[in-house]
């Protein structure tokens, strides 16, 4: 026999042998995969930011399918729409997904207010908090290097003046920003009632005033004209009960510095 | 005695003077690839230790026995590089029935490990060296500790580049390959030091 003949009849066997012992293999040991894991993880959305409180999207996929009353509102990144897809596939009665959205409690813009250093370490959020709580005059505000920015998945985040700045339109609410953001100025909103106090300062009003122009000076006009009671200042800042909270607005046309801010018009309802 | 002091500088030698990435330069995919984490380097190195020894348990015995009876051993490479990617497969399989924990944590890097370099180096290696099948199972032991320590010791330098600030120019794979090298060279500097030691 020639050698080229015994060459491929040798590749040959032992390609056969490796395909009939994975053939078997995969056989023997093949696992049971619930066929509603695949469907029901392509519904959800993929950024598994653990907004739904498991571990990622695989987690909660995972607990709609072992625990049959796992809520299928948990996902905010998908809202709606991803509700009444699970809704459909594993009925169950479909429940309104409470959706959200973030903003940054900053309105420290250059135009506002200065830096107290030139910082030129490291050059992350999380870094430049260590020397004196960041390179801004106030302690409260936003450093914009950009943490939350290199976080999010939904390019839904840019620096604009100094500071972070969330596009309310892209923003999901999934949350990984405010967990990401040294400083906690990040809060997530409820759409039903998107109003915010966009300054974090907790020290007394003179103080704000002097350091940054756009600054909460806790005047407690909000709180006196809210008619249902929402507002409190605590700590010089005001601060706003989402669950009481209507939306209506009031507080902000009368915000002598202008730092309680409406997103009603900038939160279209998501596309059902 | 003897046979064991052979074995001991098979080993280190695997292990520090003749490493793999470092100095041999297989394996430099998942190096520059997985290196970013000190659990993910952690979780890929275990798998190629793993891989290695079983690669070289098969294809040992394959060489001796099919290929150098038959007179084929210039087929060594596609076969080396049939049978270890069917053994993965395998592999893969039996962890997910049986250690679905350990899949878990390997699960990503074995299909990787199917086609990598380093090792189809250490089963050809072993052949090359003319090593006995006791001999080759250690070097190839000593080759995978050899990669998780390159890959370990990469990932402490990478996550400071990570903090630098380089030019512009260098950031990203630039910089990192060039702290690839200078790690490479100062590896360099172990070339002789073991057989001195045990010699």
């Amino acid at each position: 026999m020639s050698p080229i003949v015994i060459a491929i009849l040798v590749v040959v066997g032992i390609g056969a042998v490796c395909a009939v012992v994975i053939a078997l293999v995969s056989k023997v040991m093949a696992v049971k995969v619930d066929e509603r894991f695949p469907v029901i993880r392509g519904c959800l959305p993929g950024a598994n930011c653990g907004a739904c409180g498991f571990t990622g999207c695989d987690g909660y996929a995972k607990a709609l399918i072992d625990d049959p009353k796992t809520p299928i509102n948990l996902c905010i990144p998908g809202g709606d729409t991803v509700g009444q897809q699970l809704s459909d596939l594993l009925v169950v009665a479909f429940a309104d997904v409470k959706e959200e959205f973030a903003v940054v409690r900053c309105g420290g813009t250059c135009d506002h207010t200065q830096d107290k250093m030139e910082y030129s370490g490291i050059q992350t959020c999380a870094a430049a908090k260590l020397l004196y709580n960041g390179k801004g005059l106030c302690p409260f505000s936003c450093i914009g290097f950009g943490d939350c920015v290199k976080v999010c998945d939904y390019n839904a985040i840019c620096l604009e003046g100094g500071i972070a700045h969330i596009d309310p339109r892209r923003c999901v609410g999934c949350g990984k920003c405010a967990a990401a953001c040294p400083k906690k100025i990040i809060e997530i909103l409820p759409c039903s009632a998107p109003i915010s106090v966009i300054c974090s300062s907790k020290e007394p009003g003179g103080v704000t005033r002097k350091k940054c122009t756009a600054g909460c000076i806790g005047c407690r006009k909000c709180e006196k004209i809210c008619p249902v009671g929402a507002i409190q200042v605590k700590d010089n800042l005001a601060q706003i009960d989402h669950d009481k909270c209507t939306g209506c607005g009031t507080c902000a046309e009368v915000c002598p510095v202008g730092c309680i801010f409406s997103m009603a018009g900038y939160k279209p309802e998501r596309a059902k | 005695m003897s046979n064991f002091k052979a074995l001991v500088v098979i080993l280190m030698s695997a292990v520090i003077t003749n490493n793999y990435v470092l100095s041999r330069f297989l394996g430099i995919c998942p190096f520059l690839g997985v290196s970013k984490k000190l659990d993910q380097a952690t979780g890929m190195s275990i798998a190629v230790i793993f891989v290695m020894l079983l690669a070289t348990a098969v294809t040992w015995p394959i060489q001796y026995y099919v290929l150098d009876r038959l007179g084929l051993g210039y087929m060594q490479t596609i076969v080396f590089i049939l049978v270890i990617a069917s053994l993965v497969q395998i592999v893969e399989m039996i962890l997910k029935k049986y250690l679905p924990a350990l899949h878990t944590a390997l699960g990503v890097y074995l299909p990787l490990i199917t086609t990598n370099c380093a090792v189809l180096g250490v089963t050809i290696l072993n052949i090359d060296e003319g090593y006995t099948f006791l001999e080759a199972m250690v070097n190839s032991f000593g080759s995978g500790l050899g990669f998780f320590l390159a890959m370990v010791l990469f990932s402490g330098v990478r996550s400071r580049i990570e903090n630098c600030n380089p030019p512009e120019s260098f950031q990203g794979l630039p910089i990192t390959l060039v702290a690839a090298s200078i790690v490479s060279v100062s590896f360099f500097g172990f070339s002789g030091v073991i057989t001195n030691l045990f010699g």
